[in-house]
């Protein structure tokens, strides 16, 4: 009978202790793998980031930091070298160069990846393998965002074979890094779990066991939290946020992040644009959305601090530009617009429409944080100084495709610049489309600004991160100056933790499970 | 009999081929997946190389004949996002949604049936008249909201059920099941009585009304006059007669409550084929969206056949085919 007890004790006392260490956390959308070069995916990430790691890491302000490198410096313009850590994959296999080597030689081959991650690779054109430890990387120019770009690319050992398939790392086999955390199972849809790494070469995590699971109904996600069933849940929804503020149960965790949201402008026309058309509904013999006055006038008659305030609950702040103050080439002197309508409306007259515009203006509905409360938000903004708007909001899967042949005057879209440098947002979406030099990739407005592109190709090719900044700097001012696009404003992200745990926000997003601590 | 089931077989493949088109057209319609699924940062000749290799650059005949003729070889194509075959993508997820969708079913029909007996016995009592009205309840609250309601009273407020997921899984006949550990009971509980409300109150309703029309007929005074018990008057004369409705209905039900258990799967974050579906399409993920859409049309005519079949059991009047 005592023997019973005491072992009914012991039991009970282990099993709380393993409960104790154990991590519940919900994400917000399903993995679509655990191949860590499948597909470029922040949920995909995030989760990686526990599994395997990268040369190099950020810190949870975007701040490079020494990741699987110690260090990285240039040996000449074209040659990078980084000396690499003494670390161990989860099989028991050291890492050294030749893992660095077959990594980036194996990122372009991954069969049928839907978003490749070799546009984070590509800039290598060869590696040359000096000792273990250090391995030179080479480039065909001077390419000063190399250590940013692999910031991006996660290790896998080259153990695992030629061309590894993606299918062996859903099911574990191939699922081997040196990360914190080693893959213990996958379940679609449902969860990933995962066990502490113990021959890791950093500081341990506090949790054994971490259950990622997926829940991503945003009502759902809360529920959870609140009935205990998970420890953090990650893009805690703005409706549950004034709730949640004044909740005893659970801590908010919160910081500004990358992800801009923004209106795109056609300026693809210089004759007429489709959703544009003068104050009688007439058709107009050129496009007045090319004349900076008409952008400006937009962009003046939006009140962002109001959209914040009122449709994003606090879960945002105004901006003029795509970066998050502190992050590396933020322009401190470059403030988010004012609202000033009555300044728009004589903008729009000196423009030559004193009458107004009409304007459709469309949007995703499913995308990104109340999307589609944004543009009506902005319709009704817009209607004040004489720009009578109709709003149109789309699902997210007809509308992006549409957004990129031009079939739209006047739209939202979001950027989330993953590489936390002002040359990202700069070089894909104001960059002059130039399918030949890679340019512009996703300037969906077609925005053409040459004093902008000299400065960016300047910046390009700044090795000095001192002397690169600066000329970032100015190329986002000259640009922004001239509204290529309406910023609105940048996201929060933000985490819910329960009572007692404490979580550094991330800027870029990711949730994990190393940064969280009782 | 033969012929009939011939029959049935070529109008299954018709409706098969006619659905695979209108899901080709339309995806190719709404847009391309390529553009949901590249990174915004990846240039135009990766975007060229990424339509090449998943076969998109293609004209959309060729790409259907590339489907039919894979088809025909029981291949039905790999996910654009998982790159896992999509028959194994729904195959990973049906379980779950067939033992919810079961235990739902089952449960409208266990608590539905006694209760819709009892308020067809007793239409004035008080108790008859409470079933009748929350019957209504049933039928007009939408799913997402009594699902949300639940796990507020039960996880949040009691803390007697967890509020999401699956919980503990055990294997039987290679497959994980929830319905055999403690926990995935306790797990499949909320979720299975959100999706069967709807049936309980649509069985309960179709049982009374059925009760009501039998009870007066002139087979039931025979057996009450020949002396039968009242017990058994109910629970083999008038359950036998009002089953074929109730048959009927919870069969068809069965499969729409497989095919469209998407909202409790999403308020509930269980891994079923329905939140597999709704993210496909998000993303145009046409291959899972066609091999899902087909596999739910065989399911639909496989019930059918069924309930035909049952049919000729329950009422001998009912012949399959008719005689020339």
């Amino acid at each position: 009978m005592a023997r019973t007890i005491v072992g009914l004790l012991v039991w009970s006392l282990v099993s709380s202790g393993a409960w104790a260490q154990t991590l519940n956390i919900a994400s917000s959308a399903p993995v679509t793998s655990i191949d860590p070069h499948y597909h470029t995916l922040s949920p995909n990430e995030s989760l990686d980031s526990h599994i395997y790691e990268r040369l190099v890491d950020r810190d949870p302000a975007g701040h490079m930091i020494g990741g699987l490198a110690e260090s990285w410096r240039l040996r000449d313009d074209r040659t990078w070298e980084f000396k690499l850590r003494t670390a161990t994959f989860h099989d028991g296999t050291p890492f050294t160069a030749e893992d660095v080597a077959y990594t980036l030689a194996r990122v372009p081959r991954v069969k049928n990846s839907p978003a490749s991650f070799s546009v984070y690779s590509r800039a290598v054109t060869s590696t040359e393998i000096v000792d273990a430890h250090t391995i030179l990387l080479h480039t065909d120019t001077p390419y000063p965002l190399l250590p940013s770009d692999l910031s991006q690319i996660f290790i896998i050992p080259h153990t695992l074979g030629p061309d590894p398939a993606t299918e062996d790392f859903n099911s574990g086999k191939n699922a081997i890094g040196t990360g914190p955390y080693r893959f213990v199972a996958y379940r679609p849809g449902d969860r990933i779990e995962m066990e502490r790494y113990d021959g890791y070469w950093g500081a341990k995590p506090h949790w054994r066991h971490v259950n990622y699971r997926i829940i991503s109904n945003d009502a759902a996600r809360t529920a959870s939290l609140l009935a205990g069933d998970v420890d953090m849940i990650e893009f805690v929804p703005p409706t549950d946020l004034p709730k949640l503020r004044t909740d005893a149960r659970v801590t908010l965790e919160e910081v500004v992040g990358n992800r801009a949201i923004y209106l795109w402008l056609d300026q693809s026309r210089t004759g007429p644009t489709p959703f544009v058309t003068g104050p009688n509904g007439e058709t107009l013999e050129a496009n007045p959305l090319r004349d900076r006055r008409v952008r400006l006038a937009l962009s003046l008659a939006v009140n962002r601090q109001g959209i914040v305030d009122r449709v994003m609950e606090g879960a945002a702040v105004p901006t003029g530009q795509y970066l998050s103050p502190g992050t590396y080439s933020y322009v401190p002197d470059l403030k988010a617009p004012p609202y000033d309508p009555a300044r728009a409306k004589a903008l729009l007259a000196e423009a030559g429409f004193p009458n107004g515009l009409r304007i459709s203006l469309h949007g995703p509905n499913d995308r990104y944080v109340n999307d589609a409360k944004i543009i009506q938000a902005v319709g009704q903004m817009w209607q004040r100084i004489g720009v009578q708007t109709t709003v149109e909001a789309l699902p997210w899967n007809s509308f992006i495709g549409r957004a990129g042949k031009q079939e739209f005057s006047a739209f939202l879209l979001g950027w989330g610049t993953s590489t936390a440098e002002g040359t990202n947002p700069l070089r894909a979406q104001i960059a002059t489309w130039n399918p030949a030099r890679g340019m512009g990739t996703a300037n969906r407005g077609r925005y053409s600004n040459p004093k902008v592109d000299a400065l960016i190709d300047q910046a390009l090719a700044t090795m000095d991160d001192g002397a690169r900044e600066k000329v970032i700097q100015q190329a986002t001012r000259e640009a922004m100056d001239d509204v290529p696009v309406i910023m609105l404003h940048l996201q929060k992200n933000i985490w819910a933790v329960r009572k007692g745990l404490t979580y550094e926000p991330r800027v870029d997003e990711e949730t994990r499970a190393m940064s969280v601590h009782p | 009999m033969a012929t009939w089931l011939i029959r049935r077989l070529i109008q299954a493949v018709f409706v098969v081929l006619a659905m695979t088109v209108i899901v080709f057209v339309g995806v190719h319609v709404i847009g391309n997946p390529v553009d949901i699924l590249i990174s915004p940062e990846a240039d135009q000749a990766e975007r060229a190389r990424i339509i090449a290799n998943l076969g998109l650059d293609q004209p959309l005949w060729r790409q259907y004949f590339v489907f039919l003729n894979g088809a025909l070889h029981g291949d039905l194509g790999r996910s654009f996002v998982f790159n896992e075959p999509a028959l194994k993508l729904i195959a990973q997820r049906m379980p779950a949604t067939m033992e919810l969708a079961v235990t739902a079913v089952l449960l409208s029909v266990l608590v539905g049936v006694p209760l819709g007996l009892y308020a067809g016995l007793r239409p004035d009592g008080f108790l008859g008249r409470s079933i009748m009205a929350g019957s209504i309840l049933g039928f007009s609250l939408p799913t997402f909201w009594v699902g949300l309601m639940l796990i507020m009273v039960f996880a949040v407020f009691l803390g007697w059920l967890p509020s999401t997921g699956r919980g503990a899984t055990a294997a039987f006949l290679g497959v994980q099941w929830s319905f055999l550990t403690w926990d995935g009971l306790r797990h499949m509980f909320l979720p299975a009585l959100n999706l069967s409300l709807f049936n309980i109150s649509l069985v309960l309703r179709l049982t009374r009304a059925g009760v009501r029309e039998t009870l007066p007929m002139d087979f039931i005074k025979f057996a009450r006059a020949k002396g039968l018990s009242p017990a058994r008057i109910v629970m083999v004369h008038v359950l036998k007669t009002i089953m074929i409705p109730v048959v009927t209905v919870v069969g068809l039900e069965l499969g729409s409550t497989i095919a469209f258990a998407v909202v409790t799967e999403s308020v509930f974050a269980w891994p079923g084929m329905g939140k597999l579906i709704i993210d496909s399409i998000n993303v145009l993920d046409r291959p899972v969206i066609v091999a899902y859409l087909m596999m739910i049309v065989l399911l639909f005519i496989t019930i059918n056949l069924v309930v035909d079949i049952l049919y000729t059991a329950l009422d001998p009047r009912v012949r399959l085919e008719a005689k020339q």
